[in-house]
């Protein structure tokens, strides 16, 4: 009679307990591992500058290509 | 130069050059630090400028030779880059002193020198301006092309190894060949590349002036 009691404290505190405890674990292996691009953040975001220049690179050679395609236009359209 | 295969090797040579060229590692140089990238960059600039004046130099003979108007448009347009090189080069040059030499400028027998030969260059554009007849700008400014480049070549190539310089490879220092021999093909990938983006727009240019001088060119203007 009293064990049972006491079991059923002993129930009740150990769900109270993982309540309170369970939302921590989970959380600490959040903040273990949250997947974001990390690549770009290592070694001191050399890879964010690789990013920038080569997309400015990029718009560079696709403006070439544009000014190419209309003087392409101009000297198909000479007499 | 309508074809489109080499453009495309220009843009993968500088793709390699830009991603390779910053992600790679590279030797660890006291001063330098991670600056010494900036060989893939600065240093291409003035080859590039060099090789595209040399192109330049061999359509002036051209077109002293044959007084064909089209290579002296080959000429203008080549050595028109070659200033926008060689200026780029100026700059990115003055940055990198900044943060390795401590000033924009230290009146290095190099530097002196290679603002001196865009200045004979600057004057090659100068002189073209200045003369109102096509047939006589064509010819003083070949001739004046010719000069400037065998003037441009010792001064850049020649007298600063001679003297005291803060320049590798000048005045008794080690060159980059032997600082950092690993960075060498990924350097000759860099200079191919910014060249044949050079020649790309030089050959723009070139192919607006064939349409835009279409009537000095057949020789039924006016």
């Amino acid at each position: 009679m009293r064990l049972k009691h006491i079991q059923s404290y002993l129930a009740k505190l150990i769900l109270c307990l993982s309540a309170v405890l369970l939302p921590l674990i989970t959380n600490a292996q959040d903040t273990g591992k949250v997947a974001m691009a990390d690549q770009m953040r290592g070694d001191g975001k050399i890879y964010v500058v690789v990013t920038v220049i080569f997309t400015i690179f990029l718009g560079i050679i696709l403006y070439l290509f544009t000014i190419e395609k209309k003087i392409k236009k101009i000297e198909q359209n000479q007499p | 130069m309508r074809k489109i295969w080499w453009k495309v090797v220009c843009v993968l040579l500088l793709s390699v050059t830009i991603i390779v060229g910053l992600l790679m590692p590279v030797p660890a140089l006291n001063i330098l630090n991670e600056t010494i990238r900036n060989l893939y960059f600065h240093v291409p600039m003035w080859f590039g400028m060099m090789l595209l004046f040399t192109v330049s130099l061999v359509y002036a003979i051209r077109f002293l030779n044959t007084q064909n108007l089209k290579f002296d448009i080959y000429t203008e347009q080549f050595a028109k880059v070659g200033i926008l090189y060689g200026s780029l080069g100026m700059v990115t040059g003055m940055e990198w002193a900044r943060f390795t030499w401590g000033d924009f400028w230290s009146n290095d027998p190099k530097q002196l020198a290679s603002a001196l030969s865009l200045l004979i260059y600057f004057a090659y554009m100068a002189l073209r301006g200045a003369v109102p007849d096509y047939d006589k700008k064509a010819k003083i400014s070949a001739v004046y092309n010719v000069f400037a480049y065998f003037i441009m070549i010792p001064l850049i190539m020649i007298l600063p190894r001679l003297t005291a310089s803060l320049h590798p490879g000048n005045g008794g220092n080690p060159g980059f060949g032997d600082l950092a021999p690993s960075m060498r093909p990924v350097f000759y990938t860099a200079v191919l590349g910014w060249f044949l983006l050079g020649c790309w727009i030089a050959t723009l240019g070139i192919r607006y002036q064939l349409v835009a001088k279409k009537d000095l060119l057949t020789g039924g203007g006016k």
